[in-house]
Parts: structure tokens; sequence; C-alpha cells
């Protein structure tokens, strides 16, 4: 009981959808405000998810009924337990499992995996060019991913448990405060942006170029899905980045205040680096990803082992 | 006035259709997206899809080429749905009136539900018709 209480309203699905509404509408307004524009009211995001759900649902004739209606559904059950798991190990002491670190990083790819298997039943060639590029991205993120999230597993002699590294940095500092500890943050940012497809990465949708590629073919509550699940991926992915490297979260007295900014830093790093940059092509963003960013990574483990 | 109807007022997407224009009215359209005028204020954001869009904003003569597509555009477009005629070539083809390949006018092929006039409309000109939409919209419910 107290399972499912967790997995739906706190600190499962419903909170994180208003969550990462929220944060929604502070990446648009920080967006509007970098171009110089006034940008959107501040239930903007909340009036798009219901006017999404009001709309009719059109199924193209050609696709897979079944795989296109239901692959949003599981990338947003995937992220709601990441979230769970996270905001848990955070909140209460000794409420994770052994491998738990293990399971949210697999958990996180199950997004992308959804929107793949969405696009590609919708028989439209742009989903399927939009599909067969997040394959190429998820790839190419994957890897230095892994490697830096490496670097706090190092640091504390091994411990793949979440509630294990927040008090490792408890007692012996935040994970970012060493050397490898910063290489591998600049590693994970540059993947969250990939993992996130914002700009830089925002190849596979590319609306400029593929017309929303993925989800061209999604209109009403299963397009409302796809855009609520990419919302909380925005607050759960640099909540996770909070835990790994910052030490997480705590909810005693005015450390509330110093918890949040360290979110909204990392919210605002991403909305600033996607605000800055051009769209790479794939083959750019594979090599880039594959070559200097995962020698980083590397350096930063290599690092940590010697302790650094 | 139910929920849904204004949550749609509040967040109208819209998608950007050229049935045979020279290139003003669209060039006026994305105008009113620009740092100057900024729709997105209102919610008003431009889609690349018409599955994802809540308005067709139709400029141009309506060629005969053209009839079929925006026929076959408006029925993807999800239910409810307006559309907005912009330009004095969408409302009766303008200088192009009694051309022989453009037989119909706009509102003759798809339901228009408001109609912005001028050669090409401003953008301060486009938010007022939608304005005014949304208020037409907000009276009705």
């Amino acid at each position: 009981m107290e399972h499912v209480f967790n997995y739906l309203i706190f600190p499962g699905f419903l909170f994180t959808a208003f969550a990462g509404i929220l944060a929604s509408w502070i990446d648009r307004k920080v967006t509007a405000r970098v171009q110089w524009r006034v940008g959107p009211p501040f239930l903007q995001p909340l009036y798009d998810i219901v006017k999404l759900l009001g709309k009719e649902t059109v199924i193209p004739r050609a696709c897979s009924r079944f795989t296109f209606l239901l692959s949003p559904v599981f990338g947003l059950a995937a992220v709601t337990a990441v979230s769970t798991i996270v905001w848990k190990t955070m909140l209460w002491q000794n409420r994770g499992f052994a491998g738990d670190l293990i399971v949210v990083v697999y958990l996180l790819m199950i997004p992308s995996i959804a929107l793949i298997v969405g696009g590609f039943a919708s028989k439209n060639p742009i989903a399927s060019l939009g599909a067969s590029r997040e394959m190429k991205l998820m790839l190419a993120d994957e890897l230095p991913f892994l490697i830096a999230v490496m670097v706090p597993v190092v640091q504390s002699n091994g411990a793949i448990k979440l509630d294990q590294l927040i008090a490792y940095q408890h007692t012996h500092g935040m994970v970012v405060g060493s050397i490898s500890g910063v290489l591998a943050l600049i590693v994970v940012i540059i993947t969250t942006q990939a993992k996130l497809t914002l700009v830089p990465f925002d190849i596979p949708e590319a609306e400029t170029e593929i017309m929303g590629g993925l989800e061209v073919e999604y209109s009403g509550t299963p397009l409302a899905i796809i855009k609520l699940t990419r919302m909380m991926m925005l607050f759960t992915l640099p909540m996770f980045l909070v835990l790994l490297f910052w030490g997480g979260v705590s909810f005693q007295g005015w450390s509330i205040l110093w918890s949040i900014l360290k979110y909204v830093f990392f919210l605002v790093l991403i909305v600033l680096i996607r605000n800055t940059n051009p769209r790479l092509r794939i083959d750019q963003a594979v090599k880039f990803l594959w070559g200097p960013v995962t020698f980083i990574g590397i350096a930063a483990v290599v690092l940590a082992l010697m302790g650094k | 006035m139910g929920i849904k109807l204004k949550a749609l007022t509040k967040s109208l997407w819209v998608y950007h259709l050229s049935t045979g224009s020279c290139n003003n009215c669209d060039i006026e359209i994305l105008d009113c997206l620009t740092p100057r005028f900024d729709l997105e204020r209102f919610g008003i954001v431009l889609v690349g899809s018409p599955r994802h869009a809540d308005a067709l904003l139709v400029t141009g003569n309506m060629t005969i080429k053209s009839m079929e597509r925006a026929k076959e555009v408006y029925e993807q477009m999800p239910k409810p749905g307006v559309v907005i005629a912009i330009g004095t070539c969408a409302l009766n083809h303008g200088v192009f009136s009694g051309s022989y390949v453009m037989p119909k006018t706009v509102d003759e092929v798809l339901p228009v539900d408001i109609y912005i006039p001028g050669c090409p409309p401003k953008p301060e000109g486009i938010i007022a018709g939608v304005a005014k939409l949304l208020a037409l919209v907000k009276e009705k419910a």
C-alpha cells in the first residue's frame, strides 16, 4: 500500500508531474529571457497538457495501433519509477535496495526506447528517420554517461546503493569537490543534454528539419503523455545528478532553500547550453560523444582510482 | 466555459499552410513569433506537424493543385480546431481574381472561422484577429 502511494502520489507520479510542469515553465521562461522576449505565463505547460488531453486522438491507418498507443505509457511509467527511487532515497534513510543505482541508470534509458518504438510503429518516414537518429544518439550518449557515473562509485569504494553514495558524501564531502568529480560532472551534463534531446543534441526532433521527428504522428492524449514524460525527465535527471555529485537534498530548516538552488542551478545550466548552441549533425554528435567526451570520462575514472 | 475549452484558448498551437501565396503573408506570420511581438506570451506556438495543431493559418490563393492538399491537412488536424484565413488572396483572390488556376477561395474549400484582410496584414493585425477569434470562442461557450 505504501509503495502504491509512493509510486502514484508522493514522490511518484503526481509530485513529479507538477514539479516537471514547473521545471518546463522555468525552461521556457529562461529561454524567452535569453531571446529578449517576455515568455509564457506561469501555468502555460499545464494548459498545454490539459488541452492535449481534451483533443481528438488521430491514429494513422497504416500504423500498429497497440504499440503506437502503448509505448508512451511505458516511457511515463519508467520516469515515474526513477523519480520514486531517487526521491525515496533522498527523503528517508535506508529505503533503497542493493544495486538501485544500476536500476536507475537502466530505467533512464526506457523513455528513449519507448519513443523509438512508438516512432517506428507510426509508419511515418519522418518518424522512422527520427527514431533511427534517436537510436544512434542513445548509443553515443550511454557510453560516456556510464563511465562518468562510475566516478562517484569509485570514490565511495564501490557503493552501488544510492543511500550509500549520499552517506559517503555527507562524511567525505561531495563528489564535485574533487578534480575527478568536476570532470565527471562536465561529461554528465553534456550527456544529460543528449538524453533530454535538447539543443545541441535535438537531432531526433529537429523541428526545423524533420518536423518534430519521432512524435510527428502523435496527437491528443498520447502526445500529452510524451510531453509530460519530457517535462518529468527535465525534473528527474538533474535531481539524479544532484544526488550523485552534489550530496542530494535535505529538508531541514534553511537547507530546503539550498537544495532547491542546487536543482535550479543544474536546470538553468542545461537551459543556457540549449540556448547558446547550434544543432549538431548526427555524425558530429557521435564523434563528439565517443571522442573527447568519453576521453574526459575515462580520465576522470583514472583520477578517481588514484584518489584525486 | 469548460476546462478543455479554456485550455484550448490559452494554448493555441498553429500550423502554417501556404496554398500558393506570394510569401509575404508567411513572412508576416513569422514576424508575430519574433521577440518584438512574442506570441508565446499567449501560449501560441508554431508547430511542424498538422497532427499537433489547433489552428491552421491559411495563406494564399488556393490554387487547383493545393485544394486537395489543403483538405487533407485540415482532416489531419485533430478536432476541435480552427481555420484562420490570412491575407487578401485568401479572402477573395485580390488582384488575381478571375484567374483560371484558382476557381475557389479558401472558404469554399475549408470551414474558415475568421478572416484577416491585408496585403500583407501587419503582425498587429494578425494578433488582433486571433484575439477576436478567441473572444468569439469564449462568448459562444
